[in-house]
């Protein structure tokens, strides 16, 4: 069961939601849409489930050899959500307030056809279990407004889970759940997919719940998708600076390239694996505050040391470059802090031991 | 029960001044009229509140205020729908429309409909020849209290309906509820307290509606006469303490009336929670 979306466009009035975007979820993928606010990954879930009609593009759905089509823009054909059985989880849990949590979950089954509605002893036993799965069958005769918020959410799903749904779609299925009951979650989540194996894509802003929970990441900005991969290829080998910057902590310093060094400021930078060109290319290169290493005489750019900060195992320091180019953080394992005996106000060398070389023209020479 | 701890102070002085003002502006008036009829021995006052006529008026006015208040239940119920879900155009001058029978003097109003509806009005002109005969009969009364309960049903329901949350339609759809299904199952059981509270608004107003009413009824003797109009006839002929022991009568039933909707609309809230806080929809 796979969905195959092509070239989706949607625009809001001026605002162009969705520029031609291509996908593909394979079968029993765990999918990511991961961006910004505004980006466009809601708005693409709630295509895909048939909530929100596209402008224009296909969708197609398969299940068996043939296919079918759940929209396709020229023949102006779209399947109703009613009927492309998606399991649809929402932010905001959308549970039926003046049900129980019983009720809520047998909603979708008791709705069918007289002809394909289960028996009520069949729609019971089917709920019990699907309560058991999500370890909440204790609470059966609660009311959603009586119990938390990650309760609701498992509960939500149960819901979605219930109609054998073909896919299953969730919106920020975890946004509004505090911290810890998020991570909790996710990780539960994780392994309920790897028991279930239900073709899933789930939206989210945030990048470690993508990274952790999903097969394949899909970084989308400004109603474009930058970046398709498993979350080791988006982490390890960003596309484009946008994927880059939106994966974590970032230093970014402006330079040029020639061969097989990267010149910032006064400083030349050996570049691992990367081809020795003969001219100099003006280059944006950006590096993770940990894989910066400082040292009072090793290589690297001079900068000053303004102020650090424990947390855990490392130390945050930020410093400021002598050259005056802008600040640089990084992150420090506490036991070299101590032994190189830094402090403040200190003039040290910031030596990045990765470098993320962007090199293509839209990123032109900043000095 | 009067010492009470809460951090919100006031408790005694506001809970003094809340009795003394209803005592002031409705219990005082009330008893009045209690006092009043008591003048009369048991046997006249069951004589008075037992009367044929009488006995009819309770009849047209409790029957027609509730058919009235049930036909502004489905109808105000529509209104309110087409207002909150649909854009059109001056669909702020249709809002404001809703008001008026709120702010129409009732007689204006009573006097309109009895034209209106007059074998040769606009109306009942078309009415006649089908033998529907609108003023001056039950019917009337009916047409008259449909009119000015109708904004009590639509202002209630207004805000719960924009209130409700599109997600829980849409999730009743991904579900495969058709749309009759999440009207019934989801979208009514949401919104019935409401209707409810209306309705029985509706239906408190249209008992005590006498301006609008007399104009349109006729006030043929045991056919179209209301209660309102008894008590008003025995004033005319100096029968205070008929007129209060009618009035009392009718603040006994009105009152066990509007308790038993009181009570039917707190059992329907037990079984309805409220939403909690977080479920309220945020924008995106």
């Amino acid at each position: 069961m796979s969905i195959h979306v092509k070239k989706i466009v949607k625009r809001f009035g001026a605002f162009n939601a969705l520029r031609e975007i291509d996908l593909e979820v394979g079968e029993g993928e765990l999918i990511a849409l991961l961006g910004p606010s505004g980006c466009g990954k809601t708005t693409l879930l709630r295509i895909i489930a048939g909530l929100e009609t596209p402008d224009s593009g296909e969708i197609w759905f398969h299940g068996n050899e043939e296919g079918e089509v759940w929209f396709h823009g020229d023949d102006s054909k779209c399947q109703h959500v009613r009927e492309r059985q998606v399991g649809f989880v929402f932010q905001h849990y959308a549970l039926f307030r003046h049900m129980t949590v019983f009720d809520n979950v047998a909603f979708g089954l008791r709705v069918r056809p007289k002809s394909e509605r289960p028996t009520e002893a069949t729609i019971k036993e089917k709920v019990m279990e699907l309560l058991r799965l999500v370890q909440l069958d204790w609470l059966a005769e609660r009311y959603p407004a009586q119990l938390s918020g990650g309760q609701r959410q498992r509960i939500a799903l149960a819901r979605a889970l219930a109609v054998e749904p073909k896919v299953l779609l969730l919106d920020e299925p975890f946004g509004a759940l505090d911290a810890q009951v998020r991570k909790e979650l996710r990780r539960w989540l994780r392994r309920l997919h790897d028991e279930l194996h239900v073709t899933s894509v789930f939206v989210t802003h945030d990048q470690d719940e993508a990274l952790e929970v999903a097969d394949r990441v899909v970084v989308m900005n400004e109603g474009r998708i930058e970046q398709i991969g498993t979350p080791d290829e988006i982490y390890d080998h960003p596309a484009t600076p946008f994927v880059y910057q939106f994966l974590g902590d970032v230093n970014l310093f402006h330079g040029r390239v020639s061969d097989g060094h990267a010149h910032i400021g006064a400083a030349a930078i050996q570049l691992a694996g990367h081809e020795p060109a003969d001219t100099a290319v003006a280059a944006m290169f950006y590096t993770r505050p940990h894989d910066i290493e400082l040292s009072h005489d090793g290589g690297g750019l001079e900068a000053r040391i303004q102020g650090a900060r424990r947390a855990g195992g490392v130390v945050k320091v930020r410093l400021e470059r002598i050259d005056g180019h802008g600040a640089v953080e990084a992150e420090v394992p506490r036991e070299s802090w101590e032994a190189e005996a830094f402090c403040e106000d200190q003039v040290v060398r910031v030596y990045p031991k990765r470098l993320k070389v962007f090199t293509a023209p839209e990123t032109a020479l900043a000095t | 029960m009067f010492r009470q701890s809460n951090v919100l102070p006031g408790f005694n002085i506001s809970l003094g001044f809340t009795i003394f003002y209803l005592s002031l502006v409705v219990l005082i008036p009330l008893s009045a009229v209690f006092l009043k009829s008591f003048t009369l021995t048991w046997d006249q006052f069951w004589a008075a509140v037992t009367a044929p006529r009488v006995l009819a008026s309770y009849r047209l006015t409790f029957g027609a205020s509730l058919v009235a208040a049930s036909i502004n239940a489905v109808f105000g119920l529509l209104v309110a729908w087409v207002l909150v879900r649909y854009e059109f155009p001056a669909k702020k001058l249709v809002d404001a429309l809703v008001d008026l029978p709120f702010a129409l003097p009732t007689a204006v109003a009573g006097i309109t409909l009895a034209t209106i509806y007059a074998k040769n009005g606009w109306v009942g002109q078309f009415l006649a020849p089908l033998g529907i005969k609108v003023a001056f009969t039950p019917l009337g009364v009916v047409v008259a209290l449909t009119f000015i309960g109708l904004p009590f049903v639509v202002r209630t329901i207004q805000p719960i309906l924009e209130d409700f949350p599109k997600e829980m339609e849409e999730a009743a759809a991904s579900l495969g509820a058709t749309r009759v299904q999440t009207f019934v199952m989801v979208i009514l059981p949401s919104i019935g307290p409401a209707v409810l509270t209306g309705f029985a608004l509706a239906f408190a107003r249209a008992i005590g509606e006498y301006g609008s009413v007399i104009f349109i009824a006729g006030n043929i003797p045991m056919v179209s006469e209301i209660t309102p109009l008894m008590i008003v006839t025995k004033l005319e002929q100096y029968d205070e303490a008929g007129a209060t022991s009618i009035a009392a009568a009718m603040l006994v039933a009105s009152f066990l009336l509007l308790l038993g909707i009181n009570l039917l609309q707190a059992w329907s809230s037990r079984v309805l929670p409220p939403a909690a806080p977080d479920q309220q929809e945020e924008p995106a």
